[in-house]
């Protein structure tokens, strides 16, 4: 287990929710979900709004606190990636990375 | 025979049910499919919040057998049914086949329920087919209130459209803006909030303004606010009204009006009557009051008359918190996240996670952040965007976070527009599992 993974399960419980026994974190996979409305089913886009399947976790994790941090530019981003924590950013980070 | 996991959980299913609901105190819920059956689930309406909620509820757990009901041949989208109105979309650009979610789920089939007993847990089509559920989800949208105006009978109802509904309605519309000679006007009534769509009727008028200017530059769009002022993007909105349309100026192609309620409406004449003033124009486009579906009075789920319009649920698992084993989804819930497309797409989803829990007899995973971004159109090239962002609080209430700007643009631009082009693309796919 990672360093995030731990993170996140460390998240999960905090908040109430439960991890699954099958290895599948729900929480996170709900938080990436939840993305799939602008970022396309499975963060798989075709259009403007870019793809987050398969984005290497450093570049994931670099771009959402640089545009929470305002550091780098967005039109719609920097907003939500500020409401976010950094350890939930992390997990996502980790489930894009690993779902192709 | 061996027993798999999943076939331990259906078995052990009834009794691990109290684990579950104990964490629903509101709901005096009834527990999975015992026995080995398939949990059944129906869902009622395939719109954002339906569709997605099925289609989820397939993805996560292929064991329950979903059944989706829908009135409709097809799919019409509301977002982006304004650039349709405009003259800047076509509705075929909006309208989508339910091939992709007819595949994904056990039935999908096309009726429209007329009776459920949450009792016996089933409910009744118009064909006279009967379905029954272990779960229920109702995603129906809204009602449309056309009794709280005045003269806004089934024969005004012929000439006088709302377009609050995408299809039909939108197409009309246009029809009318199309007819209208140069030099009329257009008098758009707004509802009083809450409403589906906050920003939609200042998006139509930007959007038919749009059309004004460039085809029909001496006619007006008038707009008639139920409410006492532009309830939603209002600086964002402004400011496009002054830079495209001449708001503020005697030329303005826009004419607002806050606290302009309409209370009666003659179609003969196209008069839309308010306390104090009739404004008569070439086409009237009168959106009235709404709530909560009419599938969740069936059901019982949604207030009295005269009390909230709108259906009160658990936030967990979006069940209803009168009626059990009912849960309600997108515009018809009463919730503090705006009636907009992208929370009903994500509300589908937070209760298809509950319900995968809940029917397999384990505690609810409850979604600690969930998002809504929603782009409006200030004219056929350019948008805006408000962007929110919500967590659960110790009640389970969904609490919008502060963010950044307030969440909205600094500034409308063609590159939003582009943004919410492929915001519709993404969200139908993802809504109607459409291939991308």
């Amino acid at each position: 287990m990672n360093k995030a993974f731990l993170l996140c399960g460390l998240l999960a419980v905090a908040q109430g929710a439960i991890a699954s026994t099958d290895g599948v974190d729900k929480t996170v996979r709900f938080m990436a979900a939840n993305c799939a409305y602008c970022h396309g089913p499975d963060g798989r886009s075709t259009s403007a709004i870019p793809s987050l399947a398969g984005m290497h976790k450093t570049r994931f994790v670099g771009s959402m606190k640089a545009m929470k941090a305002g550091t780098q530019a967005s039109l719609v981003m920097y907003q939500i990636a500020a409401g976010y924590s950094d350890a939930e950013i992390d997990a996502m980070g980790d489930w894009f990375a690993n779902n192709k | 025979m061996t027993l798999n996991r999943r076939d331990f959980l259906k078995f052990s299913a009834g009794a691990a049910s109290a684990v579950g609901l104990s964490t629903l105190a509101a709901c005096a819920g009834t527990g999975p499919a015992v026995g080995g059956a398939r949990p059944k689930v129906v869902v009622v309406g395939a719109g954002f919040g339906g569709a997605t909620c099925a289609k989820y509820l397939k993805l996560w757990d292929p064991n329950i057998e979903v059944t989706l009901i829908e009135a409709n041949e097809k799919f019409v989208s509301c977002p982006l049914s304004n650039l349709v109105i405009g003259g800047a979309r076509n509705i075929e650009d909006l309208t989508f086949s339910y091939d992709g979610l007819k595949k994904l789920v056990d039935n999908f089939v096309h009726d429209t329920v007329v009776g459920i007993d949450a009792t016996a847990r089933t409910l009744r089509t118009a064909s006279g087919r009967n379905f029954s559920y272990d779960r229920l989800v109702l995603s129906g949208g809204i009602e449309l209130q056309y009794d709280k105006i005045e003269g806004y009978d089934a024969e005004a109802r012929k000439t006088v459209m709302h377009g609050w509904k995408a299809g039909p309605q939108t197409v009309a519309l246009r029809r009318q803006l199309e007819a209208m000679p140069d030099g009329g006007v257009f008098v758009l009534a707004t509802p009083p909030t809450p409403y589906r769509c906050p920003p939609g009727p200042y998006e139509r008028a930007c959007l038919v303004a749009d059309y004004f200017k460039q085809h029909k530059p001496r006619s007006k769009v008038i707009v008639l606010d139920a409410n006492a002022d532009i309830v939603s993007k209002k600086g964002l909105f402004m400011a496009a009204w002054k830079k495209h349309y001449g708001f503020g100026t005697p030329d303005s192609l826009i004419d607002y009006r806050p606290s302009s309620k309409a209370l009666k409406v003659n179609a003969a004449t196209k008069t839309i009557s308010l306390e104090f003033d009739d404004i008569k124009g070439d086409v009237i486009n009168v959106i009235p009051p709404m709530r909560a579906a009419k599938l969740t009075e069936l059901v019982g789920a949604r207030p009295a008359e005269g009390k909230q319009a709108w259906c009160p649920v658990d936030f967990r698992s979006y069940e209803s918190k009168t009626v059990p084993n009912v849960h309600i989804l997108g515009d018809s819930a009463e919730s503090n996240m705006p009636k907009a497309g992208a929370v009903a797409n994500n509300t589908g989803k937070m209760c298809a996670a509950a319900l995968v829990e809940l029917l397999n007899g384990r505690p609810l995973v409850i979604a600690p952040v969930i998002t809504n971004t929603c782009f409006s159109a200030t004219s056929g090239t350019t948008a805006m965007h408000v962007a929110m962002v919500f967590r659960a609080d110790q009640d389970f209430k969904m609490v919008s976070q502060p963010l950044p700007d307030k969440g909205i643009s600094k500034v409308e631009s063609e590159a939003e527009m582009k943004f919410m082009d492929s915001w519709g693309k993404n969200i139908w796919a993802d809504t109607l599992n459409l291939k991308i």
